[in-house]
Parts: structure tokens; sequence; C-alpha cells
């Protein structure tokens, strides 16, 4: 049973349709990297497999859960689905530790010495065990990354989402970011990226798909996909490199 | 308690009340458009001469904005008189509301003024002009802009703040009020009357300066305005 | 005629406490009503949002004195005449109340919206975002205007002598009529409003500075 399931999905933003009929599958463990130009209907994508935006018709199963507005429901879905935002957002006013553990308190009630326990651990996969008591402000953006990266972590999902999460860091800190990824992968999580990382969508990813103008243009199996496109558009937007 | 409302002796007080009107409006314009020149005229004061004259102009801005607008009013009513200016409770009114809405004015232009970007000063000296060139024509217009909302803000609240002037007797409208509330004794009347025109008049002055704001600053887009609310604090 | 001493000077620092404690009763109670209007204005129920609103433009479109008067008289229409004290902290609340809801709608909803996207894809409910996430931030927002909002306060207070209290400018109105020393009575008590006002000014622009320096990334 795929732990995501796209079925013809369609979505508008009024008039403009910007997902046409889109249909995939993430098999359990599988690393799957979403690629394409902006505007191709990626991050929409991401975004309707997590309920923060709705579609029109089709279908949409993660985890187990139907994906539809219902409040209830999808707070449950996102107990089994984490994201990771492209800015980071993490909370301000709260310190890195209290950032991870105020989730799993409220939402799963988990007990506060069990929540400090996991904070600690999520943190330390991180590579960040040091910055517990800091504040989100005196972190650079690689490190803020990784924080919301172990946020996530701390609910224990079956899924993870990522969206863009390295467009809006500097070069240098991009790698520490793509590491956390990475060992996270090799760990069996089930893994569904937007990127425009393109050596770790080939290296990391066994699955990429290339989506344009709202479709699914080409996909399968990374190396492959990259060394031998299909189509004109993803040999266009191969050569043009990342963006 | 007295359910049976009686308007017809306000509405027979009509041509009183619209005095009051007339005077209101009056004053505030009076004290719109010099306390917006007295603002300018300090703002320029403060970029283009030496310290001192900053230091002047601050300590009359912070003096206005942390006293009451009555007790600024009263001093000028009271006080002026002694060292030899006499002056009417109308002419104090204007004074004083001049004076105070100044102070919030200069106040404000004073931080669109600062928001102008170094770089935009640095092309119009790079072009040869003047420093005072360089305040009127790349600073001072795009300045008033972006606080257009928050100047318009001031100059409702100013409209509103003119009821105080009832207080030295002036007739403006609280004023004429008050007459008019001694001679009916229809106290809820009375007010809910003027409270009435107050809201008119509020709301009239908000859209006519909007439209203004439109006509004089076409080209600026409303993401470059200045928080009205930030600024009117 | 009396001459400016020490009785008269004290009479008017007496005054001044009144004024203070006027200050801290309508803002408290104007505080807790305008946190209610606030959620109102915030409401998914148009009619409260639409009622919020109303009330929220009439209030910040008529003068203090307006609403002094129909406050007053509003409820002298009732058979309810309250002791002077009384009906000036009732009639400033009321004015209080609309101030204080629109900076406290507009501190929640200057809020970055990826916070709200960001906490109910952690599974929290509406109710747990406002709790935990937003209204935390939006009260670090909103403490510079409501200082500054405070300053407002005091001075406005000087007009409640119409409902018959005697706080510190009709104290000085008062001496004056007796001594006709405007100009050393009313130096006084702007030197009084001065003192209470520019210490909250100042920490009123203090907060925004840090609030500004703090600001992520």
């Amino acid at each position: 049973m795929p732990a995501v399931l796209i079925e013809d999905v369609h979505k508008s933003y009024g008039a403009l349709e910007v997902l046409k009929g889109v249909s995939l599958a993430v098999e359990p463990g599988q690393v799957v990297a979403l690629i394409g130009r902006s505007g191709s209907g990626k991050s929409t994508l991401l975004r309707c497999v997590n309920g923060l935006e709705a579609f029109q018709s089709g279908r949409i199963e993660v985890a187990g859960h139907a994906v539809d507005q219902d409040p209830k429901r999808l707070r449950d879905l996102r107990k089994d689905v984490g994201i990771v935002f492209q800015s980071y957002n993490l909370f301000p006013h709260l310190t890195v530790g209290q950032n991870i553990m105020l989730s799993p308190r409220i939402t799963k009630n988990v007990p506060q010495a069990e929540a400090l326990a996991l904070a600690k651990d999520v943190l330390a996969q991180v590579g960040l065990s040091d910055k517990f008591d800091s504040y989100p402000d005196n972190l650079s953006g690689g490190q803020q990354q990784r924080v919301a990266i172990a946020r996530s972590l701390a609910m224990k999902p079956k899924v993870m989402l990522f969206d863009e999460v390295t467009s809006a860091l500097d070069p240098e800190l991009t790698g520490e970011v793509l590491l956390v990824m990475e060992k996270l992968a090799k760990g069996g999580m089930t893994m569904l990226l937007v990127t425009h990382e393109m050596n770790f969508a080939r290296t990391v990813a066994s699955t990429t798909v290339f989506m344009h103008q709202g479709k699914i243009w080409e996909s399968g199996p990374s190396a492959q996909l990259f060394a031998a496109p299909q189509t004109p558009e993803l040999r266009n937007f191969v050569k043009a490199g990342a963006h | 308690m007295r359910y049976q409302f009686q308007f017809d002796a306000v509405f027979a007080e009509a041509d009183r009340i619209l005095n009051g009107v007339l005077l209101t409006i009056g004053l505030s314009f009076g004290a719109i458009v010099l306390g917006l020149a007295l603002a300018v005229l300090l703002v320029a004061a403060k970029s283009l001469f030496g310290r001192w004259v900053g230091v002047l102009v601050d300590a009359y801005v912070e003096l206005m904005r942390n006293t009451p607008f009555l007790v600024q009013l009263f001093m000028m009513f009271f006080g002026l008189p002694l060292i030899g200016l006499r002056m009417s409770g109308t002419e104090a009114a204007l004074l004083a509301m001049t004076l105070n809405l100044g102070a919030y004015a200069t106040e404000i232009i004073r931080a669109g003024v600062e928001s102008i970007h170094r770089s935009q000063i640095e092309a119009g000296m790079s072009l040869a002009m003047t420093r005072r060139q360089v305040f009127q024509y790349v600073v001072l217009m795009p300045a008033l802009a972006r606080v257009w909302p928050a100047l318009s803000s001031q100059f409702v609240l100013m409209l509103l703040a003119s009821s105080i002037c009832s207080f030295i007797s002036v007739p403006e409208l609280s004023g004429t009020a008050a007459i008019i509330e001694q001679n009916t004794f229809r106290s809820f009347e009375t007010y809910i009357v003027v409270t009435l025109i107050y809201l008119a008049l509020a709301l009239s002055l908000k859209v006519s300066l909007l439209w203004l704001g439109r006509r004089i600053f076409p080209r600026l887009s409303s993401v470059d305005r200045l928080d009205a609310k930030a600024e009117a604090a | 005629m009396v001459t400016f001493g020490w009785p008269e000077a004290f009479f008017i620092f007496r005054a001044a406490g009144w004024t203070l404690l006027l200050t801290a009763i309508a803002f408290m109670i104007g505080g807790l009503m305008g946190g209610v209007l606030a959620i109102l204005r915030l409401s998914r129920i148009k009619l409260l949002r639409r009622f919020a609103a109303g009330y929220i433009l009439v209030i910040q479109s008529i003068p203090v004195l307006m609403v002094l008067f129909m406050s007053y008289y509003g409820l002298s229409l009732f058979g309810i005449e309250l002791p002077p004290f009384f009906a000036a902290s009732a009639s400033l609340a009321i004015y209080v109340s609309a101030y204080l809801a629109e900076i406290w709608r507009g501190s929640i909803e200057a809020v970055p919206f990826q916070q709200w996207e960001a906490s109910s894809s952690l599974a929290h409910s509406p109710a747990q975002t406002y709790r935990y996430v937003i209204l935390p931030q939006a009260v670090r927002i909103s403490l510079p205007p409501t200082v500054g909002f405070l300053v407002q306060l005091v001075k406005n207070t000087s007009i409640v002598s119409v409902v018959g209290f005697v706080e510190l400018s009709r104290a000085g109105q008062l001496v004056n009529n007796a001594t006709f020393q405007p100009f050393q009575i009313f130096t006084l008590v702007a030197a009084i409003y001065f003192a209470i006002c520019f210490p909250l000014s100042r920490l009123s622009r203090h907060l925004e500075k840090v609030m500004n320096a703090s600001r992520p990334h």
C-alpha cells in the first residue's frame, strides 16, 4: 500500500488551473524528488498532500489518511505527515527546545520528561545538541532549517514533505541541511521533496518526477532521468542547471 | 425617566448649530493648513541648520506631545494676555490647534523624511543640486506621500479635538451644544445630534483626504506608505 | 484674591493622583473590553465582526468629549446617575476599548502568516495556534503602540471635568479662577503631565527599537 497516493488531482486558483490531473504513488521508504520550473505546480502539489491547499477533484491518501479539508481529520493527518518549509517558520518566541517539544506535548499529550528526551534525541539527529536553549534569531539559516526538520521529526511522522528547503539558504549552508536529509533517507523515511538541488535529487532520491505546466511531464529512476531526458522540456531544464 | 425624546427644541436651534459646524470646520482647516506649513518649515530647519535648531524643534515637539491639548489651550488663553497678547477665545483656539497639530505633523513628516534612502540624496547631490533643492524635490514630496495616511489620521484627530475648545467658551460645535443644552434642557437629544454631526464630519474628512492623497501623490503604491498606526502612536 | 501658594499646589498634586487612578482604571476595564472586541473583530461570524467594526469606527470618529456626554446622558436615561468618578471611568473605558481593540487586532494581523501555517502543520487546533504561537507574538508586537496609547489616555483624562470630576486640569482651572496666576499654575500642571507622559513615550520608543532589533534573519 503506497505511503502517498495521488490520483488525478486537479486544482485551480479561480480561473487558473495549476494542477491538471496529476497522479503519483510513493511507496513506504521511497524518496521522491519533484523538480520543475517555478509555476509548474510542484509546490502546490506538495502542499495539497498535507492539506495546506485544497484541490477541486481527484483523490489523495497519505499514511492511511484521506486528504480533505475537514479540520479534525487534517489534524490527525498532520500527526503522521511532517512538512518543512522554505522559510523554516520556527516560532521566534520559543527556544529551540521549546519549539520541538510544543506539539508533541499539546497534541499528543506526551509528558514533559518524555518530550524533553525526545527533543534532545531529534536535535542530536540533526547535529545541534548544543543549541537546545538558544532562540531561533541566534542561529544561522542552515541551523534554523535543521531545527525545523527536528521539530517535524519529533512528531514521529510516517511521511515527510520538504518544500524547497534549501532555496532560501546561502550556498555554504545548504550542505549541512542536505546531509541531514540524506541521513533521513538512508534511515528509511518516506520523503517527498520539492527541490532545485539537481545533484541531491539524482543521488539521494530513488525516483525523480519532472513537472511542467501543471502535469507530470516525465518520471522515473533518478539517475536514468537525468542522464537521458526524454522530452525537450526536461532536456532544457537540466541544461539550464538548478533553476 | 424620559422616554419621550423631544428633538424639536434642538432642531429649532438649527442655525446656531450650523454656525457651530462652520466654526469647527474653519478652525480645523485653519489648523491643518497652518500646522502643516509649520511642520514642513520645522523639518526643513532641522535638516538644513545646525544641531541646536534640531534640539529646539525636538523640545517643542516633545512638549506638545506630552501635555494635554486642554492645558496648552488654557496656557494660551489665560497666560498670553499677561504678556500683552490679548486674544479672543477663537484666536487662542486656532493658535493652540496650530501649534499642537504642528508638533504631531513635524514628528510624522520627520519620520517620512528619514525613511528616504541615502542613495536618493546622493543621486540628487551628484546632479549638482544644492542641499535645499535636494530636500525640496527629492526628499519632501516622496516623504509626504509615504506619510499621508498617518498625517490624515492626525488631521481627523485634530478635527475631533476642536471640541475641547468649548472649555474656553468658543462657540464651535461642542460649545454650541453646551449653550443649546442650557437653553432647552434636552441633554441627550442635543448631544446625540451633535455626535452624529461629528461622525459625519470625521468620515467626510477621512474620505476627502484619501481622495486628495490619490490626486496629489498618484504614483506611489499603497505598499510604500508608512503604517498610519505606528506613526500616530 | 488668593495667592498661589503651597496649599494650592498641594491641591493640584492631589488631583494629579486622581488623574493617575482614573487612567489606571479606565485602562484596565477598557483593556478587557478591548480584548473582547478584538476577538469579535476577528470572529468568523459576520454579524459579530460587523458589530465590533461598527462600534470601533463610531468611537474613533467622534470626540472623546462626546463619548463622555453620550455615556453619561445615555445612562441617565435609564435612571442611572453615576457619581462623577465612576461616570468618568466608564466613559473613558468605552473610549479605550475601541482604540485598544484596533491596536490589538492590528498586532494579531502583523504576525507573519507562515506562523499560522507552521502551527497548523504541526497538528495544532486553532485554539492551540492562538494560545501557543500567535498570541505570544502578537502581545510583543502590541507593546509599543499600547504604551503609546496610554500616553493619549493620560492626556484625555483632562476633559472629564464635564461630568463633574475634579482631576489635574480642572484643579488647575479652579486654582486659576481663585488666584489669576495662569503662568505659574498651568506650567505646574503641564510639568506634572509631562513628568507622567514623557517617560511613557520614551518607553514606547524604546520598546519599538527592541522589537525591530530582534526581527529574524
